[in-house]
């Protein structure tokens, strides 16, 4: 176990390093100089030095990346070339509404997924069964960014139960926040659940076809009992690897889905720094996104060889 | 399909029997015609569509569904019928050249990698893994950040993102085949290994490739939508079926039409490459086509019994 874990968390490391130079890269490719390109109309001579000597781009490539990700390691991604202020900043002020939505979505997702692929595996071809099967092959193949719209048509347009759009934190009202977060978490949960839901239906008819229920259910222990400790318990294990996997494409998945609902998370910030041509924070954005995308895998892997000893021997 | 006649034409009547097999699915059936119709309504969209993408007429705007405008007028007075008809093409396009690079790019890399192994696999899999790293998305907002907003760099962009998953694909089928003994036969009579590679490895490390490729189409067309919707896909006037909505949406609630008729659209095209997938899946994979053949047999021989239910 601990060797897995040892293996997994160097392989995680050196694939880290490659994203590293790959997002330190992204500023370099841009044709043009893009201190320049960001300043736009707004050029002037000392903004453009400062700016420059502030971002390194006078030293030699090699230098300039040393210094860039010695910085990112201890939480320093540079400055903004529009604002000025620290990208780490920018990100943090960004982190609660995204993780907020990414984790409502999949709290959506489970309890849409669970339930249904569940009843789905227990009676297949069955009208629920049916029913699972095209909502989730409909489910998988919505764009969100349209679900988003035609929720806000229905339940904010139409029976008016949710606000359209916009972003309260926790902090300030908690029953507002649930509030807003309703119609994002829902429109990314159903994609997602989808998704599960397929995933759950087969893994609970493989576990349903296994030896020891069919024991179980031989030596009289009540269907319930059988569901419970036998099939779920043994299903719902991949689940956790899929789940975790789900929660990291929502991360970067709900960049769309931010926009829809004017969400000012880091999908959001990542798309206005392309459109403002703010290099340092697309790189912070995209850095971030990758660290905890491979974080998250990297986490699962673990998890699941700690759940099922099989899979570290 | 007589026994007699497999031993003459082996490969074309695998390929046919695999056909009716993947098309006596409903699903795919479904698949397979919606897939007909758009690829017929992309290369006769001038005839088809009602009128010009950008003919725009100020008198009729946000008209809704009726018999002038089947499919209602936009805030300028434009067909949306038209649109969604001509935006058909750049949604087709876009995913077929977007999939096509990834195709080539990711299939080459996955066939060296699991083909020669070593070094060459560990070098060209950690660079794959670097780019898988990256959420899909993002690394197509990244690419499009570089290259600049536009129709042919979202090709590129969704075609470099999806090349790693074809790497990984070909190369897990290619370790699966690389040890036959129709391979390592080839080579003992003295073949170059641009024939083992592409005479023998290849063509039998196809099946989840052409699955891959029906599910990647799929992941293409909403990722063109995604891209076009936020602004860094296709441009304006060109009418996109994600830019379509994004117009829409500011008048969802005057004019519902607007953002529903190019999102169905997207729906339908998408839903018809996962069917597809699907269906081919069953086909391919020979444990799910043995199980499928079995379920037809037994079905035709309970038609056969009580012929009163087929007509």
């Amino acid at each position: 176990m601990t060797a897995l874990a040892v293996r997994r968390t160097l392989q995680a490391v050196v694939v880290l390093l490659g994203v590293s130079v790959v997002t330190f890269a992204l500023v370099h490719l841009v044709p043009g100089d893009p201190v320049r390109l960001a300043l736009g109309t707004r050029f002037d001579q000392a903004t453009y030095d400062a700016l420059r000597e502030r971002a390194g781009l006078d030293q030699p490539l090699v230098v300039q990346y040393l210094q860039w990700i010695g910085r990112a390691v201890t939480g320093d991604l540079g400055v903004s070339f529009r604002s000025g202020d620290p990208v780490t900043a920018l990100i943090l002020e960004r982190l609660p509404a995204t993780l907020s939505l990414a984790l409502a979505s999949i709290l959506v997702a489970l309890l849409i997924a669970v339930p249904l692929g569940t009843a789905s595996a227990l009676r297949p071809r069955s009208f629920v069964d049916g029913a699972a099967t095209v909502l989730s092959q409909i489910g998988i193949s919505v764009p969100e960014f349209w679900m988003g719209i035609m929720l806000i048509l229905l339940f904010a347009g139409t029976l008016g139960w949710f606000p359209s759009s916009g972003y309260v934190p926790f902090t300030e009202d908690p029953a507002l926040w649930l509030r807003s977060l309703v119609l994002p978490a829902v429109t990314t949960g159903l994609v997602s659940g989808s998704v599960l839901t397929r995933f759950t239906r087969s893994s609970v008819l493989e576990a349903l076809g296994a030896e020891h229920v069919r024991t179980a259910r031989a030596k009289g222990l009540p269907p319930r009992a059988v569901l419970d400790w036998h099939v779920l318990r043994n299903a719902l294990l991949p689940l956790v690897t899929v789940t975790g996997v789900q929660l990291a494409y929502l991360l970067s998945g709900v960049v769309v889905v931010e926009i829809v609902f004017a969400w000012p998370g880091l999908g959001q910030l990542a798309l206005q720094a392309v459109e403002a041509r703010d290099y340092p924070v697309l790189q912070g954005a995209v850095l971030l996104f990758a660290f905890v995308f491979l974080l998250l895998n990297l986490v699962v892997d673990l998890l699941y060889s700690r759940l099922d000893p099989r899979i570290s021997a | 399909m007589s026994a007699a006649a497999a031993p003459v034409r082996p490969r074309r009547n695998r390929f046919l029997a695999g056909a009716r097999l993947l098309l006596g699915s409903p699903p795919a059936l479904f698949a397979a015609l919606v897939l007909v119709g758009v690829v017929l309504v992309a290369l006769f969209d001038d005839q088809v569509a009602p009128s010009g993408a950008n003919d725009v007429d100020v008198q009729q705007r946000l008209q809704p569904p009726g018999a002038g405008h089947w499919f209602g007028t936009d805030d300028l007075g434009r067909d949306v019928l038209s649109r969604v008809v001509l935006g058909a093409k750049v949604s087709l396009q876009v995913g077929v050249v977007a999939v096509g690079f990834s195709l080539v790019c990711g299939v080459l890399v996955g066939l060296f990698a699991g083909f020669y192994g070593r070094w060459l696999d560990t070098a060209l899999m950690r660079l794959m893994d670097v780019l898988f790293a990256f959420p899909a998305m993002l690394l197509a907002i990244a690419v499009i950040a570089i290259l600049g907003p536009g129709t042919t760099n979202a090709m590129i962009a969704i075609g470099i993102t999806y090349t790693p998953v074809f790497a990984r694909v070909t190369r897990a089928a290619v370790l699966g085949v690389r040890e036959s003994v129709f391979v390592r036969a080839s080579r003992s009579v003295g073949a170059s290994d641009p024939r083992l590679l592409f005479r023998h490895v290849l063509p039998n490390a196809l099946p989840p490739i052409i699955v891959q490729t029906s599910v990647s189409l799929a992941f293409a067309v909403l990722a063109e939508a995604a891209l076009s919707f936020v602004g860094l896909g296709t441009q304006p006037p060109a009418p996109s079926w994600g830019r379509m909505l994004a117009e829409g949406r500011g008048y969802v609630d005057l004019a519902w039409w607007i953002a529903v008729f190019p999102g169905l659209a997207i729906v339908v095209l998408v839903l018809a490459f996962n069917l597809l997938g699907d269906g081919l899946r069953d086909v391919l994979d020979p444990q799910q086509r043995s199980a499928l053949e079995a379920a037809r047999a037994r079905s035709g021989r309970r038609r056969r019994r009580t012929p009163g239910r087929t007509s």
